[in-house]
């Protein structure tokens, strides 16, 4: 006997009602949930209890709430950045790297000096973030170069540099600017502090303990700007023209080399401005650990956003909660696994979004 | 600085890069684009450290650890092949999912003995002078198959028919699915193949080479060096070889330059300044860089490269490659 049933899948001809995407993206994150929860039945602990832990160490208080901020702040420009160059279909995952080598260069104004420590901080602050702009965007230069002239992978170049700037990273706070022999420097003068709401305790109490710093207004204001540079400008036209048909765009006249090493240059200034907020903000040194690997959860921030900037902020926010969470509970690889799962889950339900999935009975098509 | 012992280190560590590397090479072939390398060779690495541990077998642990990549690699042939999702993407996922589930599974493993691949003289080779003592003497088991394995799979790419069969379907599958071969099953078969040597790249390091659980420092980027590779060989196992062998003197060179207090009479600055070995460490990265510069370059000049249909998913009946 046969199966009664035919399960054919036909390409999407009609347009995709706009509640489709963010279905299946939630849709998505719901099954990797689930199936990450499977996985710790299976290693014999308890997953109901292991995730109420998550949530609420995650969005269990004020405070516990604004930890998450702090962390969605890196992950939202750097998402960004990722956001324009996947447009393009430039698949960078340098961000890592630029971030540290934002955070370096930033990190460079308080250590060498480069301005007097009595300057105003408002002075100070800029500079830093100049510099990590500057920091981020030479490193994604180099890609950018390699990509557009001599036509190297892009992954694997952003992969390797990304190693490249931790030991980089490394070679200065094991040695010069090492404080008392130990992997960091010493703690930046306040002037290099980004103003956090705990500053404001004495007025306001309620935002006493509270770290979000100034740094996520920076990623509010790039989400801005990146939305209106792929809505409005021409810049954004021809990087989704690339994108989508990069044929087309040759024949249109755009110069494509100019346009990829545009793009990497700015993702890269996005992530190196994310590492200046991150030292400025959050560690206020420079050491080994200063990312929890926001240039990988950045990237598929992006993709789960679908390349959207404003979506890249309610995603950078969840994912920041899996990093928050991800700290507290064991065992500490679950919150790679479930970003890798959702990732995963997110790019497979794209079939869903293309195609559609119709199951008829076998008799049905004989007539 | 012993140059017989740098060439020996290569041998034994390039063959954990030269499974990776031609499993790939094997995949690409295909017109699948593995990008997850890196987590297939984790989740081999952790899975054939716990199997060997739980069974105290460390045939079963290799054994083991070779089916969890491939196991791992069917996820991505499901995606990029029916689903025909963005396979670099899918691939990136793989990792971050192998690294994952790798991290969580093998939690509490560290610093566990377990049984070990052996180390032995090669038969009747070994007693050849000086190559034998180089070439074929007390290595890990792993190493002589890898010896195997790099000609084996040249001539199965292309002399074999099944080979060309796999060269065909890389290049252009609708001429390959007019002429009866079944692209989509093809394509499965060399992902999990692909799979499978990454696995077996993976259980190299972690009950072979350098037998030990690091977590995610056990493979510390090396599937990335693979795929780098395979792009450096041009699609082809014999330089593959040459290169993850030469990766592996890179490695040891590296450890050595720092003991000796001076080099053909200079001063060593490894010896005096020990924050420099931060730049020997950047090395095989960089040097992976320069490698693909070279490759892509050779490429261009010789016309000869990636598969045409490399990245792009089949759809019957449709136009395309």
């Amino acid at each position: 006997m046969k199966f009664p049933f035919k399960v054919k899948i036909e390409k999407r001809i009609e347009d995709l009602p706009k509640w489709m995407p963010l279905v299946t993206s939630l849709g998505a994150v719901l099954i990797a949930f689930i199936i990450s929860g499977i996985v710790l039945y299976l290693i014999g602990s308890n997953p109901i209890r292991v995730f109420k832990y998550f949530f609420s160490a995650a969005f269990g208080s004020w405070g516990a709430f604004s930890d998450i901020l702090v962390k969605a702040t890196p992950l939202i420009l750097i998402g960004l950045g990722c956001c324009l160059a996947f447009k393009m279909k430039i698949i960078s995952i340098g961000a890592e790297g630029q971030f540290f080598m934002g955070a370096f260069f930033a990190s460079l104004v308080v250590l060498v000096p480069l301005v007097p420590l009595d300057s105003p901080k408002v002075l100070v602050l800029s500079l830093m973030a100049v510099m990590g702009i500057i920091g981020g965007a030479l490193y994604g230069l180099i890609p950018g170069l390699l990509k557009a002239y001599f036509n190297v992978n892009v992954i694997i170049t952003t992969l390797m540099l990304n190693y490249v700037a931790v030991y980089w990273n490394n070679y200065w706070i094991f040695g010069k600017y090492s404080d008392l022999g130990f992997q960091m420097t010493p703690t930046f003068d306040k002037v290099a502090w980004l103003p956090r709401l705990a500053d404001m305790a004495k007025e306001i109490p309620f935002f006493s303990g509270i770290t979000l710093h100034l740094g996520v207004v920076f990623g509010l204001i790039a989400a801005v700007l990146i939305w209106l540079i792929l809505k409005y400008s021409r810049w954004g036209y021809e990087i989704t023209l690339i994108g989508d048909n990069p044929k087309a765009a040759e024949y249109a006249g755009i110069n494509i080399k100019r346009n990829i090493i545009l793009v990497m240059v700015v993702s890269g200034a996005l992530a190196g401005l994310a590492g200046m907020s991150e030292v400025t903000g959050v560690v206020h040194r420079l050491q080994e650990e200063i990312s929890s690997n926001y240039g990988f959860s950045g990237l598929i921030v992006a993709w789960l956003a679908k390349l959207n900037p404003f979506a890249v902020i309610p995603v950078a926010i969840l994912f920041g909660g899996l990093i928050v969470a991800g700290r507290e509970i064991q065992p500490s690889g679950l919150s790679f696994l479930i970003q890798g799962m959702i990732l995963f889950l997110v790019i497979s339900s794209d079939v869903l979004l293309r195609y559609k999935i119709r199951v008829t009975r076998r008799e049905e098509e004989v007539v | 600085m012993n140059l017989e012992a740098i060439l020996r280190a290569g041998l034994s560590t390039g063959t954990i890069l030269i499974f990776a590397t031609i499993g790939e090479i094997i995949t690409e072939r295909s017109g699948v684009m593995n990008l997850g390398v890196e987590g297939m060779m984790l989740i081999g690495a952790m899975v054939a450290f716990k199997v060997s541990h739980v069974t105290q077998n460390a045939w079963l642990g290799l054994l083991a650890g070779i089916l969890a990549g491939g196991i791992l690699s069917l996820a991505h042939g499901l995606v990029s092949i029916h689903f025909q999702a963005d396979q670099t993407v899918s691939g990136l996922s793989l990792t971050f999912l192998g690294t994952g589930l790798a991290l969580v599974l093998g939690e509490g493993l560290t610093g566990l003995n377990v049984p070990t691949i052996p180390d032995v003289d090669f038969p009747l080779l070994s007693s050849i002078p000086y190559i034998g003592r180089i070439f074929f003497t007390d290595f890990n088991l792993l190493v002589y198959i890898g010896y195997f394995l790099v000609p084996l799979s040249w001539y199965f790419i292309y002399k074999t028919r099944p080979g060309m069969h796999l060269r065909a379907v890389g290049e252009k599958p609708s001429a390959a699915d007019s002429l009866g071969v079944n692209v989509y099953a093809t394509r499965y078969l060399y992902t999990f193949v692909g799979g499978c040597l990454a696995g077996l790249a993976g259980a190299s390091i972690s009950i072979a080479i350098s037998p030990g659980w690091y977590s995610s420092l056990t493979t510390s980027g090396q599937g990335w060096i693979a795929i780098a590779l395979v792009i450096f060989a041009r699609w082809n196992p014999v330089p593959a070889a040459l290169g993850g062998y030469l990766f592996g003197m890179l490695r040891r060179f590296t450890l050595d330059l720092q003991g000796p207090m001076a080099i053909l009479g200079f001063r060593n600055p490894f010896f005096y300044n020990h924050n420099l070995v931060f730049f020997l460490q950047m090395m095989p990265f960089l040097l992976t860089i320069i490698a693909l510069l070279w490759g892509s370059g050779a490429a261009r000049r010789k016309r000869k490269g990636a598969p045409s249909a490399l990245g792009v998913p089949y759809i019957r009946g449709e136009r395309g490659l």
